[in-house]
């Protein structure tokens, strides 16, 4: 049957390719089946991110692309101010959307996973619902929030507690991280949620009996056994933050506008693909880097495992 | 054990943020006044009149549907392979090529809409719904191999091989026990790529020429005052439409776990 000619098959294509790492049993129909998803994604978006990574080392001259290899469009990228705030704007704000995400997403994490009940996938499906209002109306409702005619301003003067609008809250950077922190709270609160609902209660309890309190029981055995969702959250926070487009062109004013932008314009109104493939690509390996720094600084100092 | 009051309390406030802005949704939907601020007017139904009216508003959705149905098909297929293969079978760079394949969950967006447009450009092809939907399979896919590498792993093994001993043949064992069996996922995992389309914004927008979607057309509305009370009544249709569709897959996920004999609560995708 099909099962063993599988078998004779790839212990034949292993004694051909001893190069080859050993394949298990069946292994090749496995790859097989894998094939066409792997395909599309190399076809779809690593052939793609391979044709950024040559164009953006190509110059447009207006109408002509001179393919010439250069590394002027990085050098523009890197040395030019503009695009320096903006990239070194883009981290600080996604930094800072991803710490108060995390620390605000963190105890709502906790509840749901040590006080939940019965009722912990109702309150994963509270949590999520929000999320499924169009993205660009949610943004542009935070807009309607916090704007100078907007909803806290409104509530706040007709409490009497304030009796000018406040102005720091829109067209700026903290709106910003306001609206990101909301747009992104899910995708922090599920992986932590996950790395809690692992923890085994009996280390708790021990601890408990062996006389830590509630406090130093939390940073000696809940924190440190729930770091790695806490590390996936920022990853999956801070990664696609940095590239927001949407956020920062509706609510950031000219303060707050991120590499994105500048990215969309250089493909767009200023006709330089190349330079905003260098601006993309540079980007990519920058929040790359922080990540993989991010995560060995947690395996290093904090014994973080995967 | 009972949670402290603090904890019940910041959860409490904590999804009050959450819901702030869908709150104010149908508030401004149903108002009757062409600015979007409080104080509020009366209750109206005309912006939902307004949008019957809308030529271009029924051809961006008529695009948005024909891009979600495909994007939904496209990646529930290469979901199923790459979630068959992985679930089932063990092989030589598994975890590479699966964390490969799951890239652009933490891809941003804007990257993908970049990539495809370069791509587009150089080769010399113009724009429009297909190439929306070659970039929204590329992000929806490992949605659907996380639904569906769930509803495989889930699936009881002796039934495929008591189908196997009996004589039925791979293929035929694949459409006649495998495929019935995770059902539920498939559909779980057509709804909600259906719903991450229809919602996509950046890559349409890098990537849509003429063939304008729902998502694009909103955010060329957004810049005139005077349609955005017509934007949220749409917003507010579309919320119901999003609600229904993640109910459905919800549900179709719950007996996906339980027609293959798993814990409905175990394995979340959300």
């Amino acid at each position: 049957m099909p099962a063993n000619h599988a078998t004779q098959t790839s212990g034949a294509a292993n004694a051909n390719r001893r190069w080859l790492p050993q394949m298990p049993p069946q292994g090749w129909r496995g790859l097989a089946l894998v094939s066409p998803t792997l395909l599309y994604a190399l076809l779809m978006l690593a052939a793609p991110l391979a044709l950024v990574f040559a164009l953006s080392l190509w110059t447009q001259n207006y109408l002509t692309l001179d393919r010439t290899v250069t590394a002027n469009n990085y050098i523009e990228a890197f040395t030019q101010p503009l695009f320096q705030l903006l990239m070194v704007r883009s981290l600080t704000i996604s930094a800072v959307v991803t710490l108060v995400t995390v620390i605000l997403a963190y105890p709502i994490a906790y509840y749901v996973a040590f006080y939940g009940g019965k009722r912990k996938a109702l309150w994963l499906l509270a949590i999520t619902i929000p999320f499924w209002t169009s993205y660009l109306i949610r943004i542009f409702l935070w807009k309607v929030i916090l704007g100078y005619n907007g909803v806290i301003n409104g509530s706040l003067m007709g409490l009497g507690f304030i009796e000018e609008p406040l102005t720091f809250i829109l067209y700026n950077a903290n709106a910003v991280v306001i609206t990101l922190a909301h747009a992104w709270a899910p995708f922090a609160i599920l992986p932590i949620f996950v790395s809690l609902s692992k923890i085994d209660t009996s280390l708790l309890e021990a601890a408990r009996d062996l006389g830590d309190g509630p406090i130093r029981r939390f940073f000696r055995i809940t924190l440190p056994l729930s770091m790695s969702g806490v590390v996936a959250a920022s990853l999956i926070v801070f990664i696609p933050t940095v590239g927001d487009y949407v956020t920062p062109k509706l609510l950031g004013g000219t303060d707050g506008l991120m590499i994105a932008n500048m990215i969309q314009i250089q493909f767009g109104k200023a006709n330089n693909a190349p330079l905003g493939s260098a601006l993309a690509v540079s980007a990519m390996v920058i929040v790359g880097a922080i990540s993989i720094l991010f995560v060995w600084l947690n395996r290093r100092f904090l014994k973080v495992k995967g | 054990m009972k949670a402290p009051r603090s904890l019940f309390t910041y959860a409490c406030l904590y999804l009050l943020f959450l819901y702030a802005p869908v709150i104010l949704l149908p508030i401004f939907a149903f108002n009757d006044s062409a600015i979007i601020a409080l104080p509020l007017s009366g209750i109206t139904f005309d912006w939902f009149f307004l949008l019957w009216e809308t030529e271009a508003l029924h051809e961006a959705f008529k695009n948005s549907m024909i891009i979600a149905i495909a994007t939904a098909i496209g990646s529930t297929t290469l979901g199923i392979f790459a979630a068959r293969g992985a679930a089932r079978y063990v092989f030589v760079g598994k975890r590479g090529i699966m964390g490969f394949v799951m890239l652009p969950l933490v891809l941003p967006e804007i990257i993908v809409g970049v990539a495809l447009l370069v791509v587009m450009a150089q080769l010399g092809l113009s724009l429009s719904a297909w190439t929306v939907v070659i970039g929204h399979i590329l992000i929806c896919t490992p949605f659907s191999i996380a639904i569906l590498l769930s509803a495989f792993n889930n699936m009881d093994r002796s039934l495929e091989e008591a189908s196997l001993d009996l004589g039925e043949s791979q293929i035929g064992t694949f459409f006649r026990v495998i495929l019935p069996l995770v059902t539920p996922g498939i559909i779980s995992s057509l709804l909600i790529a259906f719903t991450i389309s229809l919602d996509e914004f950046i890559i349409a927008f890098f990537l849509t020429g003429t063939d304008v979607t729902l998502p694009v057309y909103i955010w060329g509305q957004l810049r005139f005052p005077a349609r955005l009370p017509s934007v949220m009544a749409l917003g507010f249709l579309m919320v119901l439409l999003s609600l229904a569709l993640l109910l459905a897959a919800e549900y179709f996920r719950r007996r996906a776990n339980r027609v293959t004999g798993g814990d409905a609560n175990k394995e979340t995708i959300f």
